[in-house]
């Protein structure tokens, strides 16, 4: 992968807006900002009511997956046009989730909703009609999805990138300082993490920093390339953001984001947890 | 500046103004308020922690821990930023002047 594969600037969209066999899709957790205005031409998908399971803790299964990109008339040769609020951590997230289930050409818009609006670029409020197609998925790719038992088997061994704020690293918040503090687990980070907050990866308006600036930035923080990188943060949205920048970005071969992430694993009985900077 | 917390703060259910630090206030250009303005809440080593959108009345709201904060807005009529000592529990207000 290289940026050229995996990220496309603002004008380049402006330009494709009406290209055939291709798609922009807004992902948001807040999808009433879509509802307001959107990128003439997109779709929206809620990354909780239809990127979740709703009763079990995980994603939708592979034929779930199928019937939501058939029903949003996104077909298996279609070019994915991903981007969102939030500096693109859901777009980020779901980018990773289209290569979970295997689709071929998705790609990020840099900078997302924030760098369009504040280039006063065009929002419409129409929704798309899409004739719905028939999408074929894959099995998951697990080379990029990392699990709790890997994680912890990974203290010490491998790259553990924790990609929230320091104060959420340290154990002080349990959750990003705009948001309401309401969860019950265990503050903290997991044991030989290194923390390289997601915002370090990209620019005020959202777009990603250069690729020599990626790479200064994480060998700086003492990220080893020589070894298998699982990066986590609290829900596993921010995590997708530093797994793009090190994975499709930097071209890094072996990293993972880990998706259950601070809320799993600061409830898990028994794992060893650290507070602090983790510089002591 | 803390004192005792403002009763009519549009906060969520279940925030404890005792327990709990709130930054908030209005993103605004020439005195009027500017909603839609990217806000950044950034460290006292100017490290970004955690950004908004200000609502339609231009209010941005943050919980942080005590500390030093800078407050910076992005939006299309300029930016601006203002800093913010929280010291303890409470509610905090600040306007952010933007242009």
């Amino acid at each position: 992968m290289s940026r050229q594969d995996a990220l496309v600037t603002a004008d380049w969209a402006e330009e494709n807006l009406d290209a055939p066999g291709v798609v922009f899709v807004e992902v948001d957790e807040d999808t009433t900002a879509y509802d307001g205005g959107h990128i003439p031409g997109a779709v929206k998908i809620d990354w909780k009511t239809e990127l979740q399971d709703q009763v079990r803790r995980d994603f939708v299964d592979k034929a779930g997956f199928e019937k939501l990109l058939s029903s949003k008339g996104i077909a298996n040769d279609d070019t994915v046009v991903l981007y969102g609020g939030n500096n693109n951590w859901f777009a980020a997230y779901a980018y990773w989730y289209f290569k979970l289930y295997g689709h071929s050409d998705v790609k990020l818009l840099d900078g997302g909703r924030k760098k369009w609006e504040l280039d006063g670029r065009k929002l419409d409020s129409a929704v798309p009609e899409r004739k719905a197609t028939d999408y074929t998925a894959k099995e998951q790719d697990l080379s990029i999805r990392a699990f709790r038992d890997e994680v912890v088997d990974a203290i010490g061994s491998k790259n553990l990138v924790d990609v929230r704020s320091p104060d959420e690293f340290s154990g002080k918040l349990l959750a990003p300082a705009h948001l309401p503090q309401e969860q019950a687990q265990r503050g903290g980070h997991i044991p030989s993490a290194l923390n390289v907050p997601w915002s370090k990866a990209a620019n005020e308006d959202g777009t990603f920093r250069s690729d020599e600036e990626l790479r200064e930035l994480y060998g700086a923080e003492g990220l080893d390339s020589s070894r298998s990188t699982i990066a986590y943060c609290r829900i596993g949205e921010r995590s997708s953001h530093t797994w793009f920048a090190l994975h499709e970005l930097l071209g890094e071969p072996d990293v993972k984001n880990y998706d259950g992430s601070w809320t799993e694993y600061g409830s898990l009985v028994g794992v060893p947890v650290e507070t602090g900077d983790g510089k002591s | 500046m803390c004192g005792s917390p403002d009763q009519n703060a549009d906060l969520p259910a279940g925030t404890d103004l005792t327990k709990e630090s709130v930054l908030v206030g209005k993103v605004t250009n020439s005195g009027s308020p500017v909603g839609g303005a990217f806000v950044r809440l950034l460290d006292s080593t100017g490290e970004f922690t955690a950004e908004v959108v200000s609502s339609a009345t231009g209010d941005y709201r943050f919980f942080a821990a005590p500390g030093s904060w800078t407050v910076r807005a992005l939006s299309r009529s300029g930016n601006g930023q203002a800093d913010v000592s929280v010291g303890g529990p409470g509610l905090y207000t600040t306007e952010v002047p933007v242009g």
